[in-house]
């Protein structure tokens, strides 16, 4: 058994600005990822980030993933763990982790759970064939791998994952047939959007994938136009030929962990399924375990790095360290993520926010400020 | 096919080694992925479905979903999307469940 | 419309396009940003405070035509690519339109490209003035094209490849 202060489970975006944040009041911290290369969905996100200088705006996530990862390599109080995974939270609070092939007991005072998200699947015949990726594959085969994914790509999927994809894509010399959209409107940023439009790539609002085929792996999908009732409009069927079909048709919280542990739960529509109820300090209502970034509900990376550090400095106050700086601190960070979330693109994670305090959550933001 | 250029990335590829894919040996480099050097080789169907035998292949890439299963130096359900490749690697599409006792 | 299709419309253009009379006296630049996310490195980037957002990192961002110059520093600092300076005094029968870039292969000073619209249509083949590296961890490049001065307002996109070393 090992003894631990924090131990954060997940190295990505949220996980290690918790472990940064946590570190920084004096706390000790332990992280463990379970890929070999820790910064999470950072390590192949080529594009500027936005956000405010306080969230480095402007900057590649790329490069803001290698900045965190050093600043957390480098911090002596700092333990990163990689091929580290943490199959469990016990009732007895030990946490078991699978660290290069070994189970380790870790018996820490506070966690953090970072776990993040996976991808959401899509119903429709054929999806089973090779050559079906999740955006978020596609991704790691091209910009972390640099294996050039497909000639000719129908991206499923107008939020901001598949108009960044896309647009990656087109960098990795794949051409994208389409991207293609069931809602009547674009999802992501429309500045995303117009970058692709303008590389030549349509964007077909109102239009659903009916069947992937091909022999052995995907040679084409068939799409058709949906009516305002979501219903396929019969006669409008498109044929498009294609060696990749990219579901970029949302993400889902990695919430097992906090199932496990018995952390309250809410099914919270707009935060993209059951997540943990917490506090102003990101706290779960198991006391001493805090939950930051998609795994609390699915929102952008810039937000998931406040959080963490909300997160990570509440955890180490919470120890007693830098109790004159951490109210401060936290204080700074609630106010970025109340920022983040102020426009029209925040409006679903206010409704979600909205929705779990109506289901009895415990929430720390304070919606009046978001009137504007 | 690898990507050489890129306007943002570049990709510092170390020694070369090669492993077997179903008997056939397949180039890769080390420190890559099983799964992302069978896609450079061309190679994106990695088994077959445990009823219906239908082709399969990866789908998240980062060892959330068991879609990419095949049976590696013998052992079989290994998720080749985050399975490093080694020199000599035998690795084989999986034809439904694995055998997990006799190897 | 912008929101079904990712193509600006004439009316949301209209609001960010720099006056007739702003664009005979020099360079000037046009954010193509309509929608209000949250977002601000172009007002850090503006060395002479000419692009402002009153309301907050969510507000629409706002350039005081006074003050821009067009020097465009803006261009390789917005995350969403959305910022283009037009030079419509360049030369007799050409304006200068400046394009971010992040593709490969970059055409060379000199060399002809073919000009895409804001939909991603083909406006012609237009001499490349100048190609400058956001350099560093920026790496966006700034293409200016040499454009006839009514399509000024039309080439947004540069298409990738195919270039030509004479007209």
């Amino acid at each position: 058994m090992v003894e631990a202060e924090i131990i954060v489970i997940g190295g990505g975006p949220a996980g290690l600005s918790a472990a940064k944040a946590a570190a920084s009041l004096g706390a000790r911290v332990i992280v463990c990822e379970r890929d070999e290369l820790p910064g999470g969905q950072l390590v192949k996100q080529t594009h500027k980030f936005f956000g405010s200088e306080k969230q480095s705006a402007g900057e590649r996530g790329i490069h803001i993933g290698e900045k965190l990862l050093k600043e957390v390599m480098e911090n002596e109080k700092i333990t990163l763990l990689t091929d580290a995974t943490a199959i469990g939270i016990y009732e007895d609070g030990v946490v078991g982790i699978l660290h290069r092939g070994s189970f380790v007991k870790y018996k820490p005072q506070r966690v953090v759970i970072a776990t993040g998200a996976s991808e959401k699947f899509l119903a429709f015949s054929g999806n089973d064939l090779p050559g079906i990726y999740g955006a978020g594959a596609v991704q790691t085969l091209m910009n972390v791998a640099g294996v050039k994914p497909a000639e000719r790509v129908l991206m499923i999927g107008s939020g901001n994952i598949g108009l960044i994809v896309s647009y990656q894509l087109k960098q990795a010399g794949v051409e994208v047939a389409a991207v293609i959209e069931a809602a009547p409107k674009i999802g992501g940023y429309l500045v995303h959007a117009s970058k692709i439009r303008r590389a030549g790539i349509p964007i077909l609002t109102g239009w659903t994938i009916m069947e992937a085929y091909g022999d052995g792996q995907v040679e084409g999908a068939k799409i058709c136009r949906l009516d305002d009732k979501w219903q396929p409009i019969p006669g409008t069927e498109q044929d498009v030929k294609c060696d990749v079909i990219c579901l970029a048709v949302g993400l889902s919280p990695l919430t097992e962990l906090c199932w496990q542990a018995e952390c309250e739960m809410k099914f919270v529509r707009e935060l993209s399924g059951h997540v943990p109820v917490t506090d102003k300090n990101l706290e779960t209502t198991h006391k001493g375990i805090y939950a930051a970034g998609d795994v609390s509900g699915i929102e952008e990376a810039s937000s998931a790095m406040v959080e963490g550090r909300l997160a990570g400095y509440a955890a180490a106050e919470s120890l007693g360290y830098g109790q004159e700086r951490a109210a401060a601190l936290k204080e700074e960070a609630r106010a970025e993520l109340d920022e983040l979330r102020a426009g029209p693109m925040g409006a679903k994670i206010r409704q979600g926010i909205e929705t779990m305090e109506s289901k009895g959550g415990k929430v720390y933001v304070n919606l009046d400020r978001y009137s504007r | 096919m690898r990507i050489t250029e890129h306007p943002i990335l570049e990709f510092k590829r170390e020694e070369k080694l090669s492993f077997y894919y179903n008997g056939q040996p397949v180039e890769a480099y080390k420190g890559e992925t099983v799964a992302a050097a069978l896609h450079a080789a061309g190679v994106r169907k990695f088994g077959e479905s445990a009823e219906l035998r239908h082709p399969r292949g990866l789908f998240c890439a980062i060892g959330n979903c068991s879609s990419c299963f095949m049976t590696v130096d013998g052992e079989a359900n290994v998720r080749v999307c985050v399975t490093h490749v080694r020199e000599g690697m035998k690795v084989e599409e999986q034809k439904g469940k694995g055998d997990v006792w006799n190897g | 419309m912008l929101i079904s299709t990712g193509i600006p419309a004439k009316e949301d253009l209209e609001r960010v396009r720099p006056s007739a009379e702003r664009l005979a006296k020099g360079p000037a630049a046009m954010v193509e940003c309509f929608q209000e996310i949250p977002c601000n490195p172009c007002v850090a980037a503006c060395a002479r405070k000419a692009i402002s957002m009153a309301g907050g990192i969510n507000a629409l961002p706002e350039v005081d035509f006074e003050k821009c110059t067009g020097c465009s520093i803006c261009i390789t600092r917005c995350p969403g690519l959305a910022i283009f300076v037009i030079d419509q005094n360049y030369s007799a029968d050409f304006a200068l339109v400046k394009i971010p870039f992040e593709y490969t292969p970059v055409p060379r000073e000199g060399q002809y490209v073919q000009g895409l619209s804001r939909s991603g249509e083909e406006l012609g083949w237009f001499r490349v003035n100048k190609v400058t590296s956001g350099g560093g961890r920026n790496m966006t490049n700034v293409i200016a094209l040499e454009t006839p001065k009514e399509l000024s307002m039309e080439v947004r996109g540069i298409k990738v490849g195919g270039y030509r070393d004479g007209e």
